[in-house]
């Protein structure tokens, strides 16, 4: 079975492509990229006038299965992944069973083979139990399909712990994501400490609490030579501490969030709960930095951070809410809206969605010469949309971007060759 | 002329001149309750709940004091007894209390925003009681309205507000509320003690009492919450008391004719001496008689009272 991807404009920016190309897809696998390709036996996807791209890989989503199906499961997620142009999603291990063994790896895996959307990528824990105190095993993990270890949500507290997880999960070639919080310093706050939480006196969490732990980790990784991954970078320092540890050679990536290069702490006037994350909302500034970051390639990766939580878990007092929000399908157009603004260019906002996130976690993805995967997103740069949450596939509508008007959409998804998702079908974008 | 406000949610919401119209139906009423029979029909029929999330004694006594001088029909909830020790969210505690259509919600909560969640969702009015560490509206008003008593004026006063401004709702209210009459605001307390971004409330800050109290019209002390000593915010209650206690000697430093006052519960020997609480300058027991009357003005103005007074 041939499938003949026609007319489109290619972007490949991990190899330097940006011109009109024809894709010819056999088996899965990219085997000829050219123009005017033919191929009598082929099916035929027109896609004139659209953007052809490596699919997009999300490497930090929370995809609750199992235990917390009332928020999200793996189909449902991985919907709502295809629908917002990703083909990979990597998800964080904080589920009920945690993912700190590897049957509950083989679980999750077995959920994304029965969906059959999106790969799944599942990120196992650093500690049993995500407790911090004593090692998961790792090396199963890795055998069942890991391919990150973190405590996301749940920072290592403890140095020593940090250390050697570090030094045993490069043992097995695994990358540490950081979800980088001195706990201590944030000592029970709920948005950004600034003048907004004074004028709205709610407690604050310090750009320091970030800091400084992306610090200790950053140092950790050039002390240990592993390979280091921070997640969901919210703050000016922590920009600068990864761009310094990068030039002194430390193996650093680092992601950020479209929530933290799109909105700052003032979303949260209102006592908006879906302006309520972890890592907050930060300051002009900080959000400056990030997409500074972003544009210089500090930051190489964009991930959504893609929270899931019921209505009922954020319709509630601010201090109380639960932390996050969905974002798989709407990252690409936030992404673009900095492509508009001029802050980075259309093969930059790619990368960091493709490519960059494919390098961070060693996925042998987000490239579209022949030999690779066929994981394909088509792009509408010039269509018009209208968020109605109601609408996302996520079974979570908790989004601070509702009613917001995007430019460019997702117009069709390839897993391996496979259409998983074409905007016509669905009616609406 | 109608008062324009639903609720009374914090001092942001209200212009110099609703302010002295709420303060000059505060004076009306405030001979209501020196009667013989301290009891007006103004609010005859209306049905006010008073929910407390958190304990109180003054501001609930206040409330219902107000609202009972006024004939209104009156309920207390209070955390101990209600739902949501029982698990109850906010809302279906909200949901329920709308559909025994109440005029009027006083809510006190430990969280900041839950006043404006209930004015977002619910038919009923919604006056903010306190909330969490965000605004306490009616105290800044009978502040303002004891201040302008004794000195005749607020604008161009200068008001300096002590201690634990950080976690401090009556502080967050006064400051908002000074800044629209035109005072100075000064406030001082150890860096601990004084939130991020404190430059731009539009007060001056003073680590030191020295330089806050000099020259100061209005001395206005804030309570020392003893759970916040001995950990990291504060060594010690004694230090406190050494540094930023008001006492005969540094209340010297202000104007001869200031005035002090305190939001209660007041602790003695440690934000304030109690020779000057109990002292000639101390306008303390003004500040709760005053509380009522301003609470009655707030409740007849959003039951659109002053239009059946036309």
């Amino acid at each position: 079975m041939k499938l003949l991807i026609k007319g489109g404009r290619l972007l490949d920016p991990a190899n330097g492509i940006d011109d009109q190309r024809d894709l010819l897809i056999e088996e899965g696998i990219v085997v000829a990229v050219g123009n005017g390709l033919n191929a009598d036996d082929a099916q035929v996807l027109d896609v004139s006038n659209r953007l052809v791209v490596p699919g997009l890989i999300d490497i930090h989503v929370h995809l609750r299965e199992p235990g917390y199906e009332y928020k999200e499961d793996v189909l449902s997620g991985t919907r709502a992944a295809v629908a917002g142009g990703y083909t990979s999603v990597a998800c964080m291990p904080n589920t009920d069973p945690i993912n700190d063994n590897k049957s509950v790896t083989a679980y999750i895996l077995q959920k994304a083979a029965d969906a059959g959307l999106a790969n799944v990528f599942p990120v196992g824990a650093i500690s049993k139990g995500l407790k911090g105190e004593s090692l998961a095993e790792m090396g199963e993990l890795r055998e069942a399909g890991c391919v990150a270890v973190s405590d996301d949500g749940r920072p290592v507290m403890d140095g020593e712990i940090m250390r050697r997880a570090m030094e045993y999960a490069s043992t097995f070639g695994l990358p540490v994501i950081s979800h980088a919080e001195d706990l201590t310093l944030v000592a029970g706050g709920v948005m950004n400490d600034s003048f907004v939480a004074t004028e709205l006196g709610l407690k604050g969490i310090p750009w320091v609490a970030e800091d400084a732990m992306v610090a200790r980790d950053v140092m950790l990784a050039e002390f240990t030579g592993a390979r280091l991954h921070i997640a969901h970078v919210s703050t000016r320092g922590a920009v600068e501490i990864i761009r310094a540890a990068q030039k002194r050679g430390v193996l650093v990536t680092a992601e950020a969030t479209p929530h933290h290069f799109i909105l700052t702490d003032e979303a949260v006037r209102g006592y908006n709960t879906n302006a309520k994350m972890n890592p907050p909302l930060r300051s002009a500034d900080d959000l400056a930095a990030i997409r500074e970051g972003l544009a210089d390639g500090t930051i190489g990766v964009i991930a959504t951070d893609h929270a899931p939580h019921h209505r009922d878990e954020k319709n509630v007092e601010f201090n109380i809410a639960l932390n996050g929000i969905v974002g798989l399908e709407t990252a690409l157009p936030l992404t673009l809206k900095l492509v508009d603004e001029g802050v980075l260019t259309l093969g930059q906002a790619i990368d960091r969605l493709s490519s960059g996130p494919a390098l961070a976690l060693g996925l042998h993805r987000g490239q579209l010469t022949a030999g690779h995967v066929a994981d394909i997103t088509v792009i509408d740069l010039d269509a018009r949309w209208t968020l109605d949450a109601g609408q996302l596939r996520s079974k979570s509508k908790n989004t601070p971007f509702a009613g917001w008007t995007f430019k460019g959409a997702v117009s069709h998804t390839l897993v391996a060759g496979q259409l998983v998702f074409d905007r016509l079908e669905t009616g609406n974008p | 002329m109608t008062f324009g406000h639903k609720h009374i949610l914090g001092m942001d919401q209200f212009s110099a001149d609703d302010i002295t119209r709420i303060l000059d139906t505060a004076d009306s009423f405030k001979e209501i309750s020196t009667r013989e029979i301290k009891k007006v029909p103004t609010l005859r029929g209306k049905t006010i709940i008073n929910i407390f999330f958190e304990a109180s004694t003054r501001t609930r006594a206040s409330f219902e004091i107000a609202e009972k001088r006024l004939s209104a029909d009156t309920l207390n909830i209070s955390a101990s007894t209600s739902a949501l020790v029982k698990g109850e969210t906010l809302e279906d505690t909200a949901r329920n209390l709308e559909a025994m259509h109440p005029d009027i919600i006083v809510i006190r909560h430990g969280h900041s925003g839950a006043p404006h969640y209930l004015a977002e969702r619910c038919n009923f009015s919604v006056v903010n009681a306190g909330d969490g560490a965000h605004e306490h509206p009616s105290q800044a008003l009978l502040d303002l309205m004891t201040i302008r008593e004794k000195k005749g004026t607020i604008g161009g006063l200068t008001v300096a507000i002590v201690g634990d401004i950080a976690h401090s709702r009556v502080a967050r209210s006064n400051i908002i509320a000074l800044n629209t009459m035109g005072a100075r605001v000064r406030l001082a307390g150890p860096r601990t003690l004084l939130p991020t971004g404190a430059e731009r409330l539009g007060a001056e800050i003073h680590t030191d009492m020295q330089s806050a109290l000099e020259g100061a019209d209005v001395v206005m002390m804030l309570r020392i919450q003893q759970e916040r000593q001995g950990r990291t915010l504060l060594p010690s209650t004694r230090e406190y008391s050494r540094f930023f206690g008001l006492n005969p000697n540094n209340l010297q430093l202000a104007k001869d004719d200031a005035i002090v006052m305190h939001p209660g519960p007041m602790n003695r020997g440690v934000e304030i001496a109690s020779s000057v609480a109990d002292g000639d300058r101390n306008v303390i027991l003004d500040q709760v008689e005053n509380g009522v009357a301003v609470r009655m003005a707030l409740l007849y103005l959003i039951s659109g009272g002053d239009k059946l007074a036309e």
